[in-house]
């Protein structure tokens, strides 16, 4: 049976894919980025999951104002690393599980999540800024992703109730798929950042880390914030972080911190980044 | 649900409402435009005449021309969409950011190197908070 046994959340900026595409990685504004990515490389290095679920958003790529789609879910081959307006990522093609895909497709609509099915995709800075962050810069990505791709950019995004249920319904689906695969769920996109209009720069610690510390044991707190509050206390651009409580309910209920970072800043946006795995309570008490 | 007097209470910020974006489709559909390279060309060698082709209204058009992100965002313009016209110029978003804000690059790149700008007194106006 395929499991999910652990979670990553981390932000998506664009400029990070820049700084490690350009060779700027070491320089002294990027190399505490990228520090806080040196144990979370090593562990899934060591952990070699078969298939990250990624959650991400597009940002106007593969979607134009033509349709947009709350939530989606990648089912195709692979996906060509999109040209965002100053050409491609020099990264690898990502690899898709099409059969993994469709069957949590079917899982999810059955479930009553209504998924939007997508055969061709073009993927972005969303989704190929937390590989890298993750994996360096291989030659083939040495994992399979299935994207899910969530609606941020037109008001409203699905709420974080929604989205922590969805969560939920994705480790039904994984887990009811017969294949023996160790699966990760990641969440991506915030912290706490607005890149746009006069009051630009935004940034509240205070906020992220009452994130970072209630997402562990109080996602009920986390999936009551209204969408006016996101706007507010974390900036226009920091909802994205109802993204990670897809990536929270997909864990069950006892998650384990593995590794925690928080930065300020990678070019406009707070960096914040989680590794959990799932906990057996019973495990514990054993222990 | 907020309505948009609870957006509009939110200082220096433009919610991307289903309204904006139909009132911005034209203007950020062009935008879409700039990810072939081909586009970029066309807009690089002759802008004026690259915009004509678009069913904007000669605000949105004069917006782009302007560089004035500020403008473009009352017209409708969404900043994801917007990053393709500061991306064909080769800027960054965090040039294009400091634009909006009235800040130099360097005076924006250093509130952000110090931790940002505080949401303390920015969150509403009406509450003053």
């Amino acid at each position: 049976m395929a499991r999910v046994t652990a979670g990553v959340t981390t932000s998506h900026v664009p400029a990070i894919g820049a700084a490690l595409d350009l060779g700027k990685s070491g320089d002294d504004y990027w190399r505490p980025v990228f520090a806080g990515y040196e144990w979370s490389k090593k562990w899934i290095a060591e952990e070699r999951p078969d298939v990250i679920v990624l959650v991400y958003n597009d940002h106007a790529t593969a979607f134009s104002l033509e349709m947009i789609p709350t939530f989606a879910i990648g089912c195709a081959e692979r996906f060509a690393v999109a040209d965002e307006g100053f050409g491609p990522r020099p990264v690898p093609v990502v690899i898709g599980h099409p059969d993994l895909a469709c069957h949590i497709a079917e899982k999810l609509i059955l479930d009553e999540f209504d998924m939007t099915v997508i055969n061709q995709m073009d993927v972005d800075h969303g989704l190929t800024v937390p590989m890298s962050l993750l994996f360096g810069q291989p030659d083939v990505w040495p994992v399979r992703v299935v994207p899910i791709a969530v609606n941020v950019v037109q008001y409203p995004p699905p709420t974080g109730n929604r989205c922590f249920l969805l969560g939920e319904a994705i480790a039904r689906a994984v887990a009811s798929y017969d294949e023996d695969l160790n699966v990760q769920v990641w969440g991506t996109g915030g912290m706490s950042h607005q890149l746009q209009g006069p009051r630009a720069g935004l940034i509240n610690p205070v906020f992220d880390n009452a994130f970072l510390d209630d997402i562990v044991d109080n996602p009920s707190r986390l999936r009551a914030i209204s969408h006016l509050e996101y706007l507010r206390e974390s900036g226009s651009e920091g909802i994205e972080m109802v993204m990670w409580l897809i990536m929270r309910g997909a864990l069950g209920e006892h998650v384990r911190v593995l590794h925690r970072f928080y930065h300020v800043p990678a070019s406009n946006t707070a960096v914040g980044h989680l590794v959990l795995e799932v906990a057996n309570p019973n495990e514990e008490t054993l222990q | 649900m907020p309505d948009d007097a609870e957006f509009d209470d939110i200082p220096g910020t433009t919610v991307f409402t289903a309204q904006r974006s139909r009132q911005g489709f034209a203007l950020n559909q062009f935008c879409m435009s700039l990810m072939k390279p081909q586009n970029r060309e066309l807009f690089k060698h002759d802008e004026r005449s690259y915009l004509d082709g678009w069913p904007m209204s000669e605000e949105q058009k004069q917006a782009v021309l302007d560089r004035d992100y500020n403008a473009m965002l009352a017209v409708g313009g969404n900043i994801y969409f917007l990053a393709k016209i500061f991306a064909t110029d080769g800027k960054s978003f965090v040039e294009a950011a400091a634009s909006m804000t009235g800040m130099t690059v360097e005076q924006y790149t250093a509130m952000m190197v110090s931790g940002g700008r505080s949401p303390d007194g920015v969150r509403s106006i009406k509450e003053g908070r």
